[in-house]
């Protein structure tokens, strides 16, 4: 919602007559009353590094606001401050990785898919170097406005060449890609949701497995084909949906690359049902596109294809709640446009 | 990676000593034409002692290093021929007189890493590569050519000996930083030697590496600048002037030293001093090179990023600077 300049402003408030306030970096997406673990990836990076002495963490002054702090704390002689400078930070990773360590890089998902891209590209992914970039702040989930909402990583990175990239839902899964992705040889990129990470898999005796979507629940009605925290989002709202008698099946593709077509096609192939997908991304060169392919190229033609992303445009500031609502992707607002759908 | 497969001409692992100043009982193998591939197979393991290595000076191998890059330069009809001569001479000296390495053995654990930030110095490595026995001479025919292991850029992945892919400039100092953490982490006693041009400090990327190095102590890390003071677009202090640029350097907190990148011995005695340097910090060795240096109409030619030279002037060329050694 493109705001008129200079016009005054009276506050907002929320249903219970609170102020929204803007959320900034150390906003948590969870909900009030959502299960949740604390630092995830800090703490399984800690776990990893005491029985493999060859894993280093680096980061460009985001230790604390990417959980890298807690690696930090384990392990000071195995953590490198390179300063704020997402370059150096890149190349210095290859660099370490060509002496054979295997380097967790860390910074915000803005600052390495579009600053440190060029370094990305020719020293760590042309190389296939063993450099794990994990990124905070993914998609929208800051209110802090477009220098710090990476609304497109994942489109820069589905372009290059060798890379693994990753967008986990929740706190089990981020735990468990950390293992996977340590114990994979090459480079990867994974979305990091950090602080008091929701805790949603459990419920579902979900594993992770890198390269692999997972069903985690069945329905006639539609398919819910979704990554990241839209994964999240797409089970609170097949639950609402069944309230209405609406059963929805959801997919969780964690892995954008590479791309578990076969999954995504036997399950679109399964029933005609509609596919819908959902990611905390824009609508341009994520998830929904590359489903789309798969679908394209395999002559697969689901009675209806529609896309729940963030739209092709710069996102305004402002409280999280308010935003997700406003371009679409709260749970409130997934219910309301898969019932228009299906 | 299948590339580094191809087996080297010569079999037999050869150290060259940082110290080598020429054994009279190689002196038959001086290598002249067709002699050049085979000199390497006088030996020495690695910290055996005295070298036992051709009789050939510095000079002898900055010139095999400049003809080696011109006939690269006649097969392709082209290439960064200019920079390539201003840069044999610490060429020489990295490859003949500072760095640990075994040609037949690349990845030996114990080298000194030689990154090319200036991935379009490949030419000129590649030469240094051949004149060191890392690279097969005969290899020469197929430099630019379809599935050569020498590209025109260098890249990792082709060329044996090729520490990192450079080409996008600025990079290779953030990399070769890395490695000099990397190594310092393992307590190798090994240096990581980066190549960088001056068209390569107008990148920021390259002051972000200087910062970094000093801020990490990293008295493993020597950064050579090729100053020949030109870059795409024209003279390179008049694009961007990085002038004064000691003073820089030192600022950011490296040991630095400024000399005449053709002349051999003030690069020996500056090579020698960043190692010998006994101080937890970067070094960096500004080389101020004559670009064409050993081909008089070439270092008279009007001065550009990519010298344009006649079909047939490669021949010329050769002639001219085999008469030099006359």
């Amino acid at each position: 919602m493109p705001l008129d300049k200079y016009m005054p402003r009276t506050v907002k408030t929320g249903p219970n007559g609170e102020r929204l306030m803007t959320s900034a970096m150390i906003a948590s997406i969870a909900g009030p009353d959502q299960r949740t673990a604390p630092a995830p990836f800090g703490h399984a990076l800690v776990k990893l590094a005491r029985s493999n002495p060859k894993i280093v963490g680096m980061t460009a002054d985001l230790s604390k606001y990417t959980d890298l702090h807690v690696f930090a704390k384990a392990y000071p002689d195995r953590f490198y401050q390179m300063g704020m400078a997402e370059q150096v930070l890149m190349g210095s990773a290859a660099g370490m990785a060509r002496e054979g360590f295997t380097v967790f890089a860390t910074t915000y998902a803005v600052f390495a898919s579009r600053r440190a891209y060029d370094f990305i590209c020719m020293c760590i992914a042309e190389e296939k170097l063993d450099v794990k970039i994990v990124c905070a702040l993914p998609g929208l989930t800051t209110g802090y406005g477009p220098s710090h909402q990476a609304t497109e990583d994942l489109a820069i990175f589905r372009g290059l060449p060798n890379m693994t990239i990753i967008d986990p839902c929740d706190a089990l899964e981020i735990e468990q890609a950390t293992a996977a992705i340590a114990a994979h040889k090459g480079p990867v990129y994974m979305r990091l949701l950090r602080g008091n990470v929701p805790l949603v898999l459990d419920e579902y005796g979900y594993t992770f497995e890198l390269g692999k979507a997972k069903m985690l629940r069945d329905g006639p009605d539609a398919l819910l084909i979704s990554t990241g925290l839209m994964t999240m989002r797409a089970l609170e709202a097949a639950k609402e949906l069944e309230k209405d008698r609406v059963k929805v099946g959801v997919l969780h593709v964690p892995t954008i690359k590479p791309f578990d077509e076969a999954t995504i096609l036997r399950e679109a192939n399964r029933t005609g049902r509609p596919v819908i997908t959902l990611e905390n991304h824009t609508i341009v060169g994520g998830l929904g596109e590359a489903v789309a392919g798969a679908l394209m190229r395999s002559d697969t033609r689901p009675t209806r294809f529609r896309q729940i992303a963030l739209p092709d445009q710069f996102l305004d500031a402002g409280a999280l709640p308010t935003l997700h609502d406003r371009y679409g992707i709260s749970t409130s607002e997934v219910v309301r446009r898969v019932k228009g759908w299906v | 990676m299948g590339r580094l497969g191809v087996s080297p001409v010569v079999s037999v692992v050869v150290s060259v000593c940082r110290s080598f100043q020429g054994c009279e009982a190689c002196s038959s193998l001086l290598p002249t034409g067709k002699n050049l591939g085979k000199r390497q197979t006088m030996t020495n393991p690695p910290g055996s002692g005295a070298p036992h290595l051709p009789n050939l000076t510095l000079a002898d191998r900055a010139y095999h290093i400049r003809r080696h890059a011109l006939r690269m330069g006649e097969v392709q009809g082209q290439g960064y021929i200019a920079q390539a001569l201003g840069a044999a001479d610490l060429l020489a000296v990295s490859y003949f007189h500072a760095l640990a390495y075994k040609p037949h053995e690349p990845e030996w654990e114990g080298r000194d890493r030689f990154c090319l930030s200036i991935g379009h110095y490949a030419i000129a490595l590649y030469a240094a590569l051949i004149e060191a026995g890392i690279l097969p001479e005969n290899e020469i025919e197929t430099y630019g050519g379809d599935d050569s292991r020498m590209p025109m850029s260098g890249m990792a992945a082709y060329t044996p000996g090729m520490e990192i892919t450079g080409g996008s400039l600025g990079q290779g100092l953030t990399v070769a930083l890395g490695m000099a953490m990397g190594l310092k982490r393992k307590k190798s006693q090994s240096f990581v030697y980066n190549l960088m041009s001056d068209g390569e400090l107008d990148e920021g990327s390259t002051w972000e590496a200087a910062m970094a190095a000093s801020s990490h102590k990293l008295g493993n890390l020597v950064c050579i600048v090729d100053v020949n003071n030109m870059q795409a677009d024209g003279p390179s202090t008049q694009i961007s002037n990085f002038e004064p640029l000691g003073p820089k350097w030192e600022a950011f907190g490296w040991h630095t030293q400024r000399v005449n990148g053709n002349d051999i011995n003030a690069l020996v005695a500056a090579f020698d001093a960043a190692k010998a340097l006994d101080e937890p910090r970067p070094r960096v060795i500004i080389c101020d090179t004559k670009m064409g240096k050993g081909v008089g109409f070439l270092e008279e030619r009007e001065r550009n990023h990519f010298m344009r030279v006649e079909a047939d002037e490669w021949a010329k060329a050769i002639a001219v600077l085999d008469a030099g050694r006359a």
